[in-house]
């Protein structure tokens, strides 16, 4: 291939790297710093999704707000729903063993497919961009590259860059980091664990679910895009390292290159190479790329 | 008063303990299996009704598409005061989900737990395969509303399986004569990788190399992705004169939408089997504009059967019908010229595969006859979308029979 | 009085016994349903001996299960088949990519070892599933059932009975093996591994040993699954299956055989239960739900799984004498 089809096949990757980072970094979040093996992770990207189809005439009627109303209603109602989720189900999982943690976030997942299927339906649905970014860059002669999905990028860019000044540069930064290696001794020092991890938890949500929302006018809202998301997520936090938000991000976005390039080249073994990766990886480095932190 | 009742319970368990569990693990055992048992019971045909039952997916992508051809085989029923053949029809339903993982399990509930004596199914290719394959060994009949895997009127063809729809290969192979003949040179295809878009892009490939074509790439991505990104971007790169697609569903309508966004509509002419725009020109808007697909039916033939039709299931279901209704339409009147010829006994499976031979099916579609193996020999139209609507442009191949390769019939 | 193990035994016994008549009772949609469970009793105890008696998790199951399957179609020849040779041949697939996945897996373990067990069983799904090898997604059609021998595998009833004493002769091996040094020796690594490997045992040598057989067992239920279905396909192999499995033995009770038994019955009785348009109406389209609520309740109320449940009632009822029964042996691997 040529280098300006290079370019763009790696301006591709980017792209689903950074998206699978925004989703990926809720996870291992979770699940490096309250130890919880959330099968349903996938459920609340889904949920961002529909919640990105099924606000925007809400949102419009009631307030004439466009796209960005929508986000913010959407990214305001995950949070709730992370709160609410964490103290009534979430909480009583950290004691339990991984498998029953398994376990009962998948029938979770069951139960949060049905209720959108009762809720919205299963028809498969497409969101509409904004009008402003709704155009497309020329790119040499025949390729164009649609605005949105640069936005999409720019946007996860700085969702990331937010997320590591909070870790580093913020008390809760340094309390969720400190929770991490050594709970008891947060707990000692007057630290509100429990209010710590339903914060934790609910920003794992709202991430994941915000996700979702801005995904929904490129992947389009569908049953099952949630199952779909959460394996690639698992893989990604595993390469990356439980807890490690820069091993989620090297991960995201080395999945996103081997994946891109892997359904060009290889479009037989597209679906294997993630997997060969993540093997490869882990006969490397048992633990992952990064530590927690 | 508690403790007299413990001490007394207490006398009288260790004796009797570990016998008590037994019985209570041995009683709920039996219990499970009893209810096991007694579920085939639950589902018996009534006395005289003629049993249909409908395997479709009633949720996930296609759910659409399953209500539709319900719809269209409901229409018919009531339009003929709810008896085919002069025998009343009791209808029983299964979701298959389009999972061709369960396939198996549920056309079993029809045939072995609700003992159908037709079966009506599907829309997913790999799901009628089990259909087909289960009901070839069992003898019941079926009756393919929609699922064109080749397989099931080749390979697998039998005297009791029927289709009302099309095979893959047939809107492939008529696009591939329109395309040759608009004299595009080189095409790149691309589909999911599954028998329907497998077998479209091969009739596709039959036609358009014979008419002196050349297919340069062949892209193709698992089903259901729709991260068409990556391979939009190889398109642009091969600069074909044209591309030839197959997706239905979402997919399509991702696909059309994404292609618009890639700017190739203005560049590379997009063409597609007709499940590309059907039922997707709501959700899919201006970027659908102007493409040309090939299918067996479109919403602007005119003609007075469908007419009627078109108005008679808008005046039902307050919907406008596709080409899945007219599908599930025409197989009620398959089943019903075949059930007036046995007079209604439906165990007369060999005058009942002859009738439908020489059947003539006055279908909004316009007339169709079944070819050797089953399979709908029926004109195909080249249309294409203007405003919301697939409209005729021109037939693009009058009476195309599918060849029926591997069907021992 | 009937002393503990003795009392599980009789339940065995019992169990199996209802399964041989059962038969009599069921239709043939009963039939077709009690040998998909049977088949699906023996998947979950080749997990058993993973989990509950070695104490490793693994997440890719379905792969041994599928490769079973697809072996069983892939090599059976266009003719009457010899299905002796097919059966041997399936578990052998499936015991040596389980020898591979061991092999490399078991040099991490935790959590780690749960994902790369998934990683290897999404490999296996992703080469039937996009590979000319497999059927692509729809999957490839057995045409001809084996025969073995003097049994007709065609004939729902024969293979109702040739699964069930699959089925036996699967529980009394798993069985034997737990009592066996080598099963001692697997339960000695699940309590404690250093201490283990401190006595002097190579655990890691152990440890594959146990996956290879789990795999192999799991092949047999493969094969039984391709020549019932007389088809296969991809998602025979894919982590939902892995983690259906998963979830029968947790329901049913880890640590105890009859566990995996009564996890699978539990588990498929549920599905066809909440699908149930008789009790459901219009709503068993959303089987899941119910399913999804029955399956966090259980872990919930029933830590121990449904095998613990009589002990669980005990206590809730006779409080005093639960404290007798607990003494009485709270064996972790028993029968």
């Amino acid at each position: 291939m040529d280098f300006s089809i290079f370019l763009i096949q790696c301006l591709n990757a980017l792209q689903y790297g950074l998206l699978l980072f925004l989703v990926a970094s809720g996870l291992t979040l979770i699940f490096g710093i309250m130890g919880v093996i959330n099968l349903a992770h996938g459920s609340f990207y889904m949920i961002g999704a529909y919640m990105a189809f099924g606000l925007a005439p809400i949102v419009q009627s009631s307030f004439g707000g466009g796209f960005f109303a929508t986000l913010l209603v959407g990214l305001f109602l995950a949070i709730v729903l992370g709160y609410f989720l964490e103290w009534a189900f979430y909480s009583y999982l950290y004691e339990r063993e991984h498998l029953q943690q398994v376990l009962m976030t998948y029938g979770l997942i069951l139960v949060f497919e049905e209720l959108r299927s009762l809720i919205i339906g299963d028809d498969v649905h497409g969101v509409s961009a904004p009008d402003f970014l709704s155009g497309s860059i020329a790119l040499g002669d025949t390729m164009t590259y649609p605005v949105y999905r640069l936005f999409m990028s720019a946007l996860c860019i700085s969702l990331a860059i937010g997320m590591y000044l909070v870790f580093t540069r913020t008390r809760l930064g340094m309390m969720i980091r400190a929770g991490s290696s050594n709970r008891e001794m947060v707990q000692s020092l007057g630290v509100d664990i429990q209010f710590l991890y339903r914060v934790v938890f609910a920003a794992g949500v709202a991430i994941a679910a915000f996700a979702g929302m801005v995904a929904a006018p490129v992947s389009s809202v569908y049953p099952n895009m949630g199952s779909q998301v959460l394996i690639i997520c698992f893989v990604v936090v595993v390469i990356g390292g439980i807890g490690s938000i820069r091993g989620a991000l090297l991960a995201a976005l080395l999945i996103g290159f081997v994946d891109t390039f892997g359904k060009v080249l290889l479009p037989q073994a597209s679906g294997v190479l993630v997997y060969v990766l993540m093997a490869l990886i882990l006969l490397w480095k048992p633990q992952g790329l990064f530590k927690a932190g | 008063m508690r403790q007299a009742l413990g001490q007394a319970f207490q006398q009288v368990k260790p004796a009797s303990t570990g016998k008590r569990r037994i019985l209570a693990r041995a009683a709920a055992c039996g219990f499970t299996l009893a209810v096991a048992g007694a579920m085939p019971a639950i589902a018996q045909s009534k006395d005289g009704k003629l049993k249909v039952g409908f395997m479709l997916p009633y949720t996930g992508t296609f759910a659409a598409l399953g209500n539709a051809i319900e719809n269209g085989f409901r229409l018919h029923l009531n339009e003929q005061g709810g008896k085919l053949g002069g025998r009343e029809v009791e209808l029983v339903k299964v979701d298959d989900e389009s999972d061709p993982a369960k396939a198996t399990d549920n056309v079993n509930k029809l045939i072995k737990r609700d003992n159908v004596d037709v079966l009506i199914g599907t829309v997913h290719s790999g799901v009628a395969m089990a259909m087909a394959k289960v009901a070839k060994d069992s003898g019941t009949v079926l009756i393919v509303p929609n699922a064109g895997a080749d397989a099931v009127t080749g390979p697998m063809c039998a005297p009791n399986i029927f289709r009302s729809s099309f095979s893959n290969w047939q809107p492939g192979y008529a696009m591939g004569e329109v395309m040759a003949k608009k004299g595009h040179k080189r095409v790149v295809t691309i589909t999911w990788k599954y028998a329907a878009g497998d077998e479209s892009v091969r009739g596709f490939k039959e036609a358009y190399e014979k008419g002196g074509g050349k297919v340069i790439k062949e892209l193709s991505l698992p089903f259901p992705n729709v991260e068409f990104q990556a391979l939009l971007t190889e398109i642009a790169a091969t600069k074909p004169d044209a591309v030839y697609t197959f997706f239905a569903g979402g997919g399509a309508v991702k696909f059309v939408k994404d292609y618009a966004a890639a700017g190739l509509k203005k560049s590379i002419p997009l063409y597609g089997a007709g499940f590309l725009t059907d039922g997707t020109l709501e959700a899919q808007g201006a970027d659908a504009d102007g493409l040309f697909t090939t299918l067996h039916y479109a919403d602007s033939l005119a003609s007075a059967r469908d007419n009627a039709f078109r108005l008679a299931y808008a005046k039902t279901f307050k919907l406008q019908p596709d080409v899945y209704a007219v599908q599930g339409y025409d197989a009620a009147q398959m089943l019903a010229a075949g059930l007036s010829a046995v007079k209604g006994d439906i165990s007369k499976k060999a005058e009942f595969a002859a009738a439908l031979k020489v059947a003539k099916i006055d279908s909004p579609r316009g007339t169709f006859t079944l070819g050797k193996n089953h399979n709908p020999v029926q004109d195909f139209y080249l249309r294409q979308v203007v405003g919301k609507e697939n409209k005729v442009i021109s037939v693009a191949s009058k009476g195309l029979a599918d060849p029926g390769r591997g069907c021992k019939m | 009085m009937l002393s503990k193990p003795s009392a599980a035994l009789f339940f065995v016994l019992a169990f199996f016994a209802t399964l041989a008549f059962y038969p009599l009772v069921g239709g043939k949609f009963g039939v077709d349903l009690v040998t998909k469970i049977m088949i699906y009793a023996i998947f979950a105890l080749s997990l058993e001996l993973l989990v509950g008696g070695t104490g490793l998790v693994c997440f890719g199951q379905a792969a041994f299960f599928g490769i079973g399957a697809y072996a069983t179609v892939l090599l059976s020849p266009s003719n009457d088949a010899a299905g002796l040779a097919l059966w041997v041949l399936a578990i052998l697939a499936a015991s040596i990519y389980a020898f591979i996945v061991g092999a490399l897996s078991l040099r991490t373990s935790g959590v780690y070892f749960i994902m790369v067990t998934l990683a290897f069983a999404q490999m296996a799904y992703y080469v039937v599933h996009d590979t000319p090898l497999g059927g692509g997604t729809d999957g490839i059609y057995l045409y001809i059932k084996p025969v073995f021998g003097p049994f007709d595998l065609d004939q729902p009833i024969t293979l109702y009975f040739v699964t069930l004493l699959s089925l036996i002769a699967v529980f009394v091996f798993l069985a034997r093996l737990s009592g066996s040094r080598f099963g001692r020796a697997l339960a000695g690594i699940r309590v404690n591994e250093q201490r283990m490997r401190a006595a002097g045992f190579s655990t890691y040598a152990y440890k594959l040993a146990a996956f290879t057989i789990s795999g192999g067992l799991a092949g047999l239920a493969g094969f039984l699954f391709a020549v019932k279905d007389g088809f296969v396909n991809p998602e025979m192999l894919s982590w939902h299956l892995s983690g259906a499995v998963l979830i029968m033995i947790i329901l049913g009770g880890i640590g105890h055989l009859r566990g995996a038994l009564i996890g699978a019955f539990a588990f498929a009785l549920l599905q066809e239960l909440f699908k149930s348009e008789a009790i459901f109406g219009a709503f068993a389209k959303h089987w899941h739900l119910g399913l999804g609520l029955s399956i966090i309740a259980s872990v919930a109320l029933l830590p121990r799984g449904l095998v613990g449940v009589p002990a669980q009632l005990q206590a809730r009822l006779w409080g005093r004498s639960s404290r007798r029964a607990q003494s009485l042996g709270g064996t972790d691997v028993s029968h």
